[in-house]
């Protein structure tokens, strides 16, 4: 069957369903895991290249697919499935926005610990597609640590789950992680399931200003606090300019925790707010995100040539720039410290976004046996997968 | 199976490679004693390098093989193959690394995991994943089984703090799957794979920071409902402890009759609730807790580490001290959501009477673990089998309820013949995909976690119709 026949909303495309420039033929907007399948079915008997889009603010990110004819747009599979508070569990479709949801779970009393900021349309697909890392990863790890669960759709229309509704469970190989960060070359993430944590009690932030040079030590020092903060970060707008720290204590007797992590800063503020700039991307027209062991924090500052903002005691910081960012000098400066440098969004085309990868050959055999026509977002990943 | 013994001869040192039958035997189970089977042969290898080769030399001669770290496996996971090798790591047990600055370690895969946490206790670190059995299991077999402890409910699982591990993939290219790599999240994939993907062969872990303060409490319960109860509120309060464990009625018996606990007499279940983390908020936690656990008789609180080691005493030695009171039993491993377990405990209670099987629980209750001890009596004709039946059963129940049938032991060779009543073909299917990216010739632990391997070659055909789990109702009931 094709496209028009299978009983599925579609509608031409326009410019702006473009995918990092490539403009698609139509957009197709199923309303169920089975209508998913049946559009990738009917892609795959015409051979058409699908791209899967959530809330459509990364669409421009990593590499321009190869093709792309059909957009599958996941905004009205937008239910929040089930909330199984007293088990500290949601189950939600792909399209869900990720306000829609904290709104739903801070009614009870509870949130999926992953900072997407409110405000910009994340959906919960698109959340775990990209798979970026929040200031709170240093406590809660990123979002492949709280998915338990997912469903999704492959090329060949073929839906399968794994994990489930509970978070211990060993079951099988584990889906969700493969799918997390995969930004849509797999196939399609229709439902997720998280673990969640209580809101918790209290919250304090530790803002401050400390001397660009003693950021590391302090840093590392935070780290290694048994007031145990849920997270550290660090922002500097301008390459030479100051740089402002926070770190987030988080639960019971958080206030006088937070006093505990001022004096090891040696001075700033406990406020009851973040300052604005926590967990938000930095702006400009290149953004770069370096991984690195926390120690090499130093050498990062010193190496990027541009704003930054992320977490020392976590290792991720992101690099924002509107100059053309020199990718090659700076990932040789943070590879020499164990680090690694991706470029997330460029409008740069010849840029090596990735770097090197050591297991480049197993992850190409993976794309192959999961989309064997290359149909799903084909080139937007590592190493054109 | 000759020739390929003289190629390992060439490769290895002369006391890497077993084959005098009496050793061999040594290494036909692991601690799943009833599925046995005499290993082809036995290598000890030294290095990475030295596994590659052996599994290259596999793949030359078309031969499975199987990793075997130290046999603590629950689920006959590292159980040998005749016509294969087994592959020991017991040789490769160095730390690296000890990195404090960036909290982490590197250690060969046959480093047994508290041998990892006592190497940096001193500094004031420790490695969170706690299995019971901590002091034996290597890192590489939790590695491959995911493996939890008792205080996974707070710090997650071996997933959780591995931040890379070098591997010998099935065709034996040496491979690092770091979580720092962009790209598909092959570390992910690998943890928990329970050895089918390859073989760990250098495994960089997360250190934590010792907490400030741990306060360690038991509380016991007229009944097993009360003590539910309690643990619900817990979670209800906001509260995440470290651990949360449970032992009814009939363990605490035979934990009495092993260790002589001393824990409070007449008690329907006890609770050990663990809290950490900065002093001050262990201290409000505690007061909380003390609220919570209204309902118990009597509340004993660890006054420092001896207290605490002797509320843990009996709980951990559990396993072990059914034996006391029954000449066989099984260790059951199955999750249900926390919210089921009152109703899963009553069910498990009608399977026992109905069979006439005793069935003593112990579990994490804070995640809804449970490690259901079925007993039986292996000199009566009939009794084995009728335990089978129950402890089965109680794999259905965790099923129905939305739970797996394993939380930490791993499938193996035990359960993969439940794996098609917990997951569609589909399912199955697309799981193997990965399988035959990392091993098209299906040569790393085969036969085990997957029912019937999938044949690599065959391209999969679209199936159509409904899910199997919409079609028996189950996705419709989360
Ligand atoms: C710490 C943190 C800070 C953030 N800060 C900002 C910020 O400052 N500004 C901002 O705009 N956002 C921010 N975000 C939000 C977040 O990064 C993205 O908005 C989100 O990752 C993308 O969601 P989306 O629904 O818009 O995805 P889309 O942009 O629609 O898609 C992103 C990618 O995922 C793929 N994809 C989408 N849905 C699926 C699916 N169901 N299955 C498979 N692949 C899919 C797409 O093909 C695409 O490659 C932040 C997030 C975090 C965690
Ligand atoms: C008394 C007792 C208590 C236990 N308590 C717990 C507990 O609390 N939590 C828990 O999770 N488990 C527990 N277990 C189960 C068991 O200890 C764990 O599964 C452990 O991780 C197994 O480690 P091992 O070194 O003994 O592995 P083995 O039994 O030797 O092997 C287990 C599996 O790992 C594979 N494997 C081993 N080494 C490697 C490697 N280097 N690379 C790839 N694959 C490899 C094997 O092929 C096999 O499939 C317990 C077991 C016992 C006997």
């Amino acid at each position: 069957m094709t496209l028009a026949q299978i009983g599925v909303d579609v509608r031409q495309a326009g410019q702006g369903d473009a995918v990092r420039g490539v403009v698609p033929r139509w957009v197709a907007l199923p309303t169920s895991v089975e209508e998913i399948a049946a559009v990738l079915r009917a892609c795959a008997e015409q051979d058409l290249a699908v791209t899967p889009a959530g809330g459509r603010t990364k669409l421009g990110w990593a590499a321009s697919p190869e093709r792309c004819d059909v957009l599958l747009d996941l905004s009205r599979m937008d239910a929040l499935l089930e909330h199984a508070a007293g088990d500290l569990v949601v189950r939600a479709q792909a399209g869900l926005p990720m306000d829609a949801l904290a709104a739903a779970l801070a009614d009870k009393g509870q949130e999926l610990a992953l900072d997407v900021p409110p405000g910009w349309g994340a959906t919960v697909g698109g959340t775990l597609a990209a798979g970026l890392a929040g200031p709170r990863a240093f406590r809660y790890g990123t979002a492949r640590d709280l998915l338990i669960g997912v469903t999704v759709v492959l090329a060949d229309g073929t839906i399968a789950r794994s994990g489930g509704k509970v978070v211990k469970n060993v079951a099988g190989y584990d889906l969700g992680k493969l799918f997390t960060g995969s930004y849509g070359t797999l196939g399609v993430i229709a439902e997720a399931t998280f673990r969640l944590h209580p809101l918790p009690a209290g919250r304090r932030w530790v803002v401050a200003e400390p001397d660009a040079a003693e950021v590391p030590a302090v840093a590392a020092a935070l780290a290694t606090a048994q007031a145990e903060p849920s997270a550290v970060e660090v922002d500097r707008p301008r390459q030479d300019g100051p740089v402002a720290l926070a770190a987030l204590v988080e639960g019971t007797a958080a206030e006088a925790r937070a006093e505990a992590l001022r004096e090891i800063v040696g001075s700033g503020t406990v406020t009851a707010e973040p300052p604005a700039w926590w967990g938000r991307i930095p702006p400009g027209e290149t953004l770069a995100e370096a991984r690195f062991p926390p120690a090499a924090t130093g050498a990062v500052l010193e190496a990027a040539g541009t704003a930054l903002r992320g977490s020392p005691v976590s290792g991720r910081m992101l690099l924002a720039t509107d100059e053309r960012l020199g990718v090659s000098t700076l990932r040789k400066a943070v590879e020499e410290h164990g680090g690694r440098v991706v470029v997330l969004r460029t409008p740069d085309d010849d840029v090596d976004r990735w770097g090197q990868v050591s297991a480049l050959g197993l992850m190409r055999r993976v794309k192959e046996r999961f989309d064997p026509g290359r149909r799903m977002s084909p080139g937007r990943f590592v190493g054109g997968l | 199976m000759d020739e390929l013994i003289a190629a390992l001869h060439s490769l290895l040192p002369a006391d890497s490679v077993i084959t005098d039958p009496v050793r061999l035997r040594t290494y036909e189970c692991d601690g799943l004693t009833y599925h046995r089977a005499t290993p082809g042969v036995v290598v000890l290898p030294e290095t990475a390098e030295q596994i590659a080769r052996v599994v290259r030399l596999c793949n030359d001669f078309g031969v499975p093989f199987v990793a075997r770290g130290s046999g603590t496996g629950l689920s006959g996971g590292a159980l040998p193959r005749e016509d294969g090798v087994l592959v020991v790591t017991a040789k490769m047990r160095r730390i690296l690394e000890i990195d404090l600055p960036n909290r982490r370690a590197v250690v060969e895969p046959g480093v047994t995991n508290l041998a990892i946490t006592e190497a940096v206790r001193d500094q004031g670190y420790y490695y969170a994943p706690d299995p019971s059995s901590q002091q034996v299991c290597s890192i590489g077999g939790n590695v491959a089984e995911n493996s939890g402890g008792a205080h996974c409910l707070k710090y997650g699982f071996t997933v959780n703090h591995v931040e890379a591990c070098e591997i010998v993939t099935p065709e034996g290219d040496l491979v690092t799957l770091d979580r720092m790599d962009p790209g598909y999240d092959l570390l992910g994939a690998f943890i928990g794979s329970e050895g089918t993907l390859g073989i760990a062969t250098k495994i960089t872990v997360r250190l934590s920071r010792t907490p400030e303060a741990v306060t360690t409490v038991l509380a016991a319960f007229e009944s097993i409902e009360q003590g539910g109860q309690a643990v619900s509120a817990i979670i209800g309060a906001g509260i995440v402890p470290a651990a949360i464990e449970m032992m009814d009625a009939l363990s605490i018996e035979a934990a009495e009759a092993a260790v002589a606990c001393a824990y409070p007499a007449g008690a329907g279940a006890v609770l050990i609730v663990e809290l950490d983390g900065p002093a001050a908020e262990v201290e409000q936690q505690f007061a909380r807790l003390r609220e919570i656990c209204s309902a118990a008789f009597e509340l004993r609180v660890a006054a420092g580490p001896a207290e605490r080691a002797a509320i843990w005493k009996g709980r951990k030695s559990a396993f072990a001290a059914v034996g006391r009171i029954s000449p066989a039993y099984i260790v059951q491993d199955g999750v249900v959501p926390r919210t089921s377990l009152p109703a899963v405990l009553a069910a498990i209670d009608r399977l026992s009477r109905e069979h006439r099987i005793r069935v003593a629980n112990v579990f994490h209750a804070g995640d809804g673990n449970l490690h259901p001890l079925v007993l039986f009596d292996d000199g009566t004709p009939g009794e084995g089998e009728r335990a089978e039946v129950v402890s089965g059963a109680i794999l259905d129940l965790c099923i129905e309820h939305g739970g797996s049938i394993t939380g930490e032991h791993g499938v193996g060779v035990d359960k993969s013949r439940y794996m098609p009543r917990m997951f569609g073909a589909d399912d199955l299917d697309t799981m193997q995909l990965v399988r035959c990216a990392f091993d098209p010739r299906g040569l790393s632990n085969p036969g085990k976690v997957f029912p019937t391997p999938r044949l690599c070659g065959e391209v999969p055909g679209v199936r159509k119709g409904v899910h199997p789990l919409v079609e028996s109702g189950k996705a419709e009931q989360f």
